[in-house]
């Protein structure tokens, strides 16, 4: 009865104290303003389906390159699909394709980096060599390789994105565990005799979690960049799903007269980008962790 | 001091051993090799007995890392599939025009960087630091092509000012290449500048809040003397590795930002070699974008290393 008031009280003070945070985030205007494009994008995402009022892939030669009207309010592009339609569902690819890419970015490189931070040694100069060397391949290429020999559907483009991603996070993640390591606390979890796995789990994850998510939170704005890049030089999704990205780059050509088709992804993904990006900066500062000097590998 | 540079250097080499390992597994391991992906559907027969011979392919894997890796130490990266000319050739202009692009660029881009970042840190958080930040944060998160993109649109599109895309071949001269490149170093240098203004920012607030800048101000000394004899040398010098590792990070965006404009550089060529599926040359690519990322690191590392007063103060006492 006890232990599991203890739990209760734990777990309504993990809420609070997301709670507050968010709160610290939203109390400067420019986390306020990240927040909110973050939140539209997110909730647009979700119901993005549901209120479209065109079918996405619907080509008719009669509403080609319209510009835009009441019925078409971004217009249409070269196939005569509407744009307004396109771009919203955009977003859901978008967002779901980094979403799980940043996820799985965050485990495995935020694991690897406690691994190697606890061990320490020969393992872990070996792991930090072979990181230091995937760093120095440009991202552009590697992605491009993975992605031109196996495919470019969102089973491949999700785990290679999350791969290549959560190398940094390997740093960030032995970085922080670097930096608690040598407190008491740990020290004496090891003379309770407490295995790696338990101080992994109860001393260190807790202690280095913030850093890591900070760090997840920017990757997945570089994330989605590289992914909107990808799909903008024909390596992203493959044609009919709705992509940013693969919009501009179809719409590119015909832009001198049909602006609108360009125009509309690009509003789409600058602002989801700089959303996602002042909702990190504020989600660090409200952390206590100041990221402005870092480099961004 | 010696022997630090040296560790830095062998640390470099080891980095792009690893990078050769990798690039050379990873074509290795993935489905298909250079031949059956290079021909696709010919991939039989008399055709592909010829790729294979030609690339020698019939020999164990460790064997041709060996050979490969000892033809690239010589500077010979073996023979392209789709140009059907030695890999040399096929980069000698690439390499070149890329040069051109990149040296313009950061020529442009270091010393505005510098100029903005000081603007932004002397007067934190006052009108010209909320108005240049802005711009700098919006140029630095949205993607290459698309800044690239909405340049094409204004500049060249509505304004009707410059040609939109670079139609030069790639053994182009150098005077072609400087009138064409005006929008793509833009589009660069944008990017970049904003990346490097932020870093300076950031360590100049963080030196003038130092003690000995305190102090500085407390003996007296006039505001622009201590900016620039106590400032700036020791805020520029943590920013040297930050705007290395920048330079280096942007080797993905030039590659976009080349095929937006259609200019014929190193970036276009990963593109098209993928594209093709021109194997050889991607790996040659790869060893050379990682050498240039490994390269620029080092030399900001030893740059660090010479201009730190600290470190050449320990080396005396030793």
């Amino acid at each position: 009865m006890e232990s599991n008031l203890i739990t209760e009280d734990k777990q309504k003070n993990k809420l609070e104290k997301a709670f507050e945070i968010l709160k610290t985030m939203a109390s400067k205007p420019s986390g306020l303003i990240g927040l909110t494009i973050v939140l539209f994008h997110v909730i647009l995402a979700l119901i993005s389906p549901y209120i479209v009022p065109y079918d996405y892939k619907a080509i008719s030669p009669n509403t080609m390159l319209l510009a835009p009207s009441a019925e078409h309010w971004f217009g249409t592009d070269s196939l005569g699909r509407d744009v307004f339609t396109r771009t919203i569902l955009g977003g859901r690819t978008a967002l779901t394709v980094t979403f799980f890419g940043s996820l799985i970015a965050l485990l495995w490189g935020g694991l690897l980096g406690i691994f190697c931070g606890l061990v320490g040694g020969k393992i872990d100069d070996v792991v930090m060599r072979v990181v230091d060397a995937f760093l120095s391949i440009p991202w552009i290429l590697a992605m491009l390789l993975i992605v031109s020999l196996l495919g470019t559907s969102t089973e491949v483009l999700i785990p290679a994105l999350g791969f290549f991603y959560g190398k940094g996070i390997v740093r960030v993640a032995r970085a922080a565990t670097h930096d608690v390591i040598a407190k008491d606390f740990i020290v004496s979890a090891r003379a309770r005799g407490h295995s790696n796995m338990s101080i992994i789990w109860n001393e260190i994850i807790p202690n280095v979690r913030d850093a890591i998510l900070v760090e997840g939170a920017m990757r997945w704005s570089w994330m989605l960049l590289g992914f909107s890049s990808l799909s903008f030089l024909g390596f992203g999704v493959s044609p009919p799903t709705p992509d940013w990205g693969l919009m501009i780059s179809n719409a590119r050509g015909l832009m001198s007269f049909a602006y609108w088709s360009v125009i509309a992804p690009i509003v789409g993904l600058s602002s989801l980008i700089i959303g996602i990006n002042l909702t990190a900066d504020a989600f660090a500062k409200a952390l206590g962790i100041d990221r402005s000097t870092k480099a961004p590998v | 001091m010696l022997l630090l540079i040296l560790k830095r250097i062998g640390l470099g080499l080891i980095t792009l051993f690893i990078v050769s390992l990798i690039t050379f597994v990873g074509v290795e391991v993935l489905p298909g090799d250079a031949c059956t992906t290079y021909l696709e559907r010919e991939a039989y027969g008399a055709a592909l007995d010829a790729c294979i011979k030609r690339l020698g392919l019939d020999v164990p894997a460790y064997e041709r890392y060996l050979d490969w890796a000892s033809n690239v130490v010589r500077g010979d990266f073996g023979y392209s599939l789709s140009g059907e000319m030695p890999i040399n050739e096929v980069l000698g202009p690439r390499v070149k025009n890329s040069l051109v692009l990149a040296s313009v660029s950061i020529l442009i881009g270091i010393p505005l960087a510098i100029v903005l970042g000081i603007i932004t840190a002397l007067w934190r958080d006052k009108l010209p630091d909320i108005m240049i930040s802005t711009i700098t944060i919006f140029s630095m998160t949205i993607p290459e092509f698309i800044s690239a993109t909405l340049l094409i649109l204004i500049v060249a599109i509505w304004l009707g000012w410059l040609p939109g895309i670079v139609i030069i071949p790639s053994d182009a001269t150098f005077y072609e290449l400087l009138s064409n490149i005006i929008l793509p170093v833009v589009a660069i240098s944008m990017i970049m500048t904003a990346h490097m203004a932020r870093m300076v920012r950031s360590s100049v607030i963080q030196v003038m809040a130092s003690d000995y800048v305190q102090m500085a101000i407390l003996k007296g000394v006039p505001y622009w003397k201590m900016v620039f004899r106590h400032v700036l040398p020791n805020a520029l010098l943590p920013a040297i590795n930050v705007v290395a590792l920048t330079i280096a990070w942007l080797l993905g965006g030039v590659v976009v930002t080349e095929v937006v404009f259609n200019y014929p550089g190193l970036g276009r060529l990963v593109i098209e070699s993928i594209s093709n599926r021109d194997l050889p040359v991607v790996q040659a690519l790869a060893i050379i974008l990682a050498s240039i990322y490994v390269g620029i690191n080092l030399i900001a590392d030893l740059m660090t290393l010479m201009l730190n007063p600290r470190l050449k103060s320990l080396q005396i006492r030793k």
